[in-house]
């Protein structure tokens, strides 16, 4: 369905759009299966509506919003960014979302809210890949995330409820999901339902599965590589067929980091990959 | 009609179908907008069926006494070669875009990739012998060559478990399998046993 919103950003980054139909078939959502097309072909009757999210924990007023109260109090925005897979590919996708900083003020986070957590939805009616370890590749659900405070209030971490004009496919994490474009795209939780501040850090999903090779901060870093992908280059996905996707340096911070490279001072972002 | 004919027929079938397959599904679309990582998967898998079927030939000749079938053994380990250059192909030419600074930096760097390697390389030099006249030319070490194709038979499985992110229960039934056809050369690795202990082993 279409979405208002007013105002495009890129942030100084001209890459090309990656084309719609790729941004809508090739994902990584395992609630819906391990391959990269299984969210496409198994999440189509997936419900979005009814949908909660809820905000709480270390807040004065925590709250619980339909989509519809997310898109009538936070006028939405297109946030033209680039999202980097841990697996080496990345593409260029117009999100349309809102800050996270602005839910969380309204929250007002008290004294010891220093980490947001985030969960999916835990629905093994609707997920398969939730029935079942095989199907699910393994990983335990529900998925979760988190990001430190000053990460989650900083104004290119978005919360989005559409791409290319529309609402979220739900191979993409319809209703509403994190986008970090300066991180890994594990980083980025689907169907959010619950956002929970909280004092220490909270767990995360991959961190817990294989903690020697994704880290809780995830930052996009060619300095620091993975068992299994170089991450000093990256295969940018985008017009035309196979031999037309291009071999690119990947930038530290996936290219924000005039943004967000502050945010690091004096942390060895080696030891906090 | 001569049974090793169709037989070989048969199997020339079951191993060019899926790569026909293949392309129809990328051409459509059934494989996704981004289909590199599908091919070059799809093809991986088709290295350790078409491995699976090679090392199946003897036992079965030897259970059924179809001294004949033995005659089809190559032609299945050509075309597990076929599929293993193929997948090494897709991931220079889809994944590294024909960068081969970094083909070589990610074999070097990359545990995986130095596994798929090491068994391309045996894989090559069984197919680069695999004709009768270096058949004749090698003799008695042209077997002690070919087994090499054991270690293929392990390191397949461990180059698939390294390379998934989670969920390793598929290969690790893939390992488990090899290892059972392995287990059936019983009067090779008896013998390999007895040479490593050097003491005389009665057979039973």
């Amino acid at each position: 369905a279409p979405l208002h919103y007013q105002g495009s950003q890129r942030y100084g980054i001209e890459d090309a759009l990656t084309p719609e139909d790729k941004v809508i078939s090739h994902n990584n959502f395992y609630e819906f299966g391990t391959g990269k097309t299984d969210p496409l072909h198994y999440a189509q009757e997936f419900k979005t509506e009814p949908w909660q999210l809820v905000v709480d924990g270390e807040v004065d007023k925590p709250g619980s919003y339909s989509i519809a109260e997310l898109i009538n109090q936070y006028p939405l925005e297109e946030r033209i960014y680039r999202m980097r897979c841990v697996e080496a590919w990345s593409m260029v996708i117009p999100w349309l979302g809102f800050p996270l900083s602005q839910l969380l003020e309204k929250a007002q986070p008290n004294s010891k809210a220093r980490y947001v957590a985030f969960e999916t939805l835990y629905d093994p009616e609707q997920m398969r890949g939730q029935r079942s370890g095989r199907v699910g590749g393994g990983i335990n659900f529900p998925y979760v995330e988190g990001l430190r405070m000053d990460e989650a209030m900083h104004p290119l971490t978005i919360l989005s409820l559409g791409l290319y004009g529309k609402t979220l496919p739900p191979q993409n994490g319809a209703p509403v999901r994190l986008v970090v474009p300066w991180k890994y795209g594990f980083k980025g939780i689907k169907s959010i339902v619950r956002i929970h501040l909280t004092e220490q850090q909270p767990p995360t999903t991959w961190n817990q599965l294989a903690p020697h090779e994704y880290g809780f901060y995830a930052n996009v870093n060619p300095a620091v590589h993975h068992p299994r992908w170089s991450q000093a280059s990256e295969r940018r996905i985008g017009e035309g067929g196979l031999l037309s996707a291009k071999r690119i340096a990947t930038e530290p911070f996936n290219g924000y980091g005039e943004f967000v490279a502050d945010l690091y001072q004096g942390q060895d972002l080696r030891r906090d990959y | 009609m001569d049974r090793v004919w169709l037989t070989k027929a048969g199997l020339h079938l079951a191993c060019g179908l899926p790569l026909v397959w293949l392309f129809l599904a990328v051409q459509s679309g059934a494989a996704g907008g981004d289909p590199v990582q599908y091919i070059i998967h799809f093809l991986g898998m088709g290295i350790l069926h078409t491995l699976a079927l090679t090392l199946l030939v003897s036992p079965v000749a030897r259970r059924f006494r179809w001294g004949w079938l033995m005659r089809v053994r190559r032609l299945l380990g050509l075309w597990c070669f076929t599929y293993a250059a193929l997948h090494l192909a897709a991931f220079a030419a889809f994944d590294l875009l024909f960068d081969w600074q970094l083909l070589l930096s990610e074999i070097v760097k990359r545990p995986y990739i130095l596994v798929g390697m090491v068994a391309f390389v045996v894989l090559l030099a069984l197919a680069l012998t695999s004709p009768m006249a270096m058949q004749r030319r090698l003799g008695r070490r042209w077997q002690s060559l070919h087994r090499w194709v054991y270690l293929v038979a392990l390191l397949g499985p461990i180059h698939f478990w390294w390379s998934v992110k989670s969920g390793n229960w598929e290969p690790a039934l893939y390992f488990a399998g090899f290892l059972a056809l392995l287990l059936l050369r019983k009067p090779w690795w008896q013998a390999q046993l007895r040479r490593w202990r050097r003491t005389p082993v009665t057979s039973s």
